[in-house]
């Protein structure tokens, strides 16, 4: 079993690594900073409820986008829902990519929703696997006894 | 007038001013669940006790104010201390829902502040207009809920 101290090395870096490559923002740094002894899983609660609501609003807009006459200004509010939970996770790419989707729910352009939808399941799906990854490493951390 | 020194605890004199002893009691509103659970962690990290409210209308309910309840002046004085909720909700926005508090004689003295994470001057200037305390950026940081929480124990 590893170290405690490699553990934690390997924890920081990729914590780094999240920030670096611009998965995370600060917002992030704010959400376990708010994290005490009352709450002590208050980050992986809040993180759960984005991806249950997440994955809600995902098929909402998949569903939406396949009606035969879309309803862009739908599109549109569950684009701002997670545009918003993603900002206040500080789930930057996720948050960005919302934010290219409105600009093609302005234009009611569906080609251009479709593909956006597409590149916001990737950046969720990847910002999940990461968020996932990070917890299970400060599992394994605090069970080694850090 | 100035509450930034959001690292120190606000102990100007407020001794006796605060009527709800050291817990305002705070009514947050937002359809995001997301949001709500980080305003009410935000607002009892300050201290405060939270109810939150997913819509307006159920926070119209809650004090009171609802269609079906007769605005009764006998219910409890102010049942919370400040109400913050978001701009952007489906059905009664933040702003309609500030306008419906300041038109009761029961709420309209209870401070309102709206969040959003939009910047819109006009949207801003009519929400101040309307009666509102503040206009908050989201997402929420915790130095922006000590500030109003500084603010709130300075009113008398």
């Amino acid at each position: 079993m590893d170290g405690v101290a490699q553990l934690k090395k390997r924890l920081a870096d990729y914590t780094t690594s999240l920030y670096d490559e611009g998965y995370l923002d600060d917002q992030f740094v704010q959400l376990q900073q708010l994290q005490d002894e009352s709450n002590p899983e208050f980050v992986v609660e809040v993180v759960s409820l984005f991806f249950q609501d997440s994955q809600r609003l995902l098929s909402e807009l998949a569903k939406a986008l396949e009606q035969q006459s879309v309803d862009f200004r739908k599109v549109d509010a569950y684009v701002h829902q997670l545009k918003g939970s993603s900002s206040s996770i500080g789930a930057q790419r996720v948050q960005r990519a919302c934010i290219s989707f409105r600009n093609y729910c302005d234009d009611q352009n569906i080609e251009g929703c479709l593909k956006c939808l597409q590149q916001l399941k990737n950046e969720y799906s990847l910002m999940k696997n990461k968020l996932e990854t990070l917890f299970k490493l400060e599992q394994q951390l605090l069970e080694a006894g850090g | 007038m100035d509450a930034s020194s959001s690292s120190s605890s606000c102990s100007s004199s407020s001794k006796g001013m605060m009527d709800y002893g050291n817990e305002p009691h705070v009514l947050a509103v937002d359809d995001n669940i997301i949001d709500r659970k980080l305003v009410e962690k935000l607002l009892k990290n300050s201290s405060c006790k939270v109810t939150t409210a997913e819509n307006g209308l159920r926070a119209l309910e809650y004090l009171g104010l609802g269609d079906d309840q007769k605005n009764n002046l006998e219910t409890m004085g102010s049942k919370v201390n400040l109400i913050i909720t978001d701009y952007c909700m489906p059905g009664m926005t933040g702003y309609d829902l500030l306008k419906k508090v300041k038109e009761s004689n029961a709420m309209k003295e209870v401070p309102v502040v709206i969040m959003s994470s939009e910047n819109i001057p006009t949207r801003i200037n009519k929400c101040l207009e309307e009666g509102a305390q503040m206009f908050m950026l989201k997402p929420l940081k915790q130095s922006d809920v000590k500030k109003l929480r500084c603010q709130l124990m300075k009113r008398s």
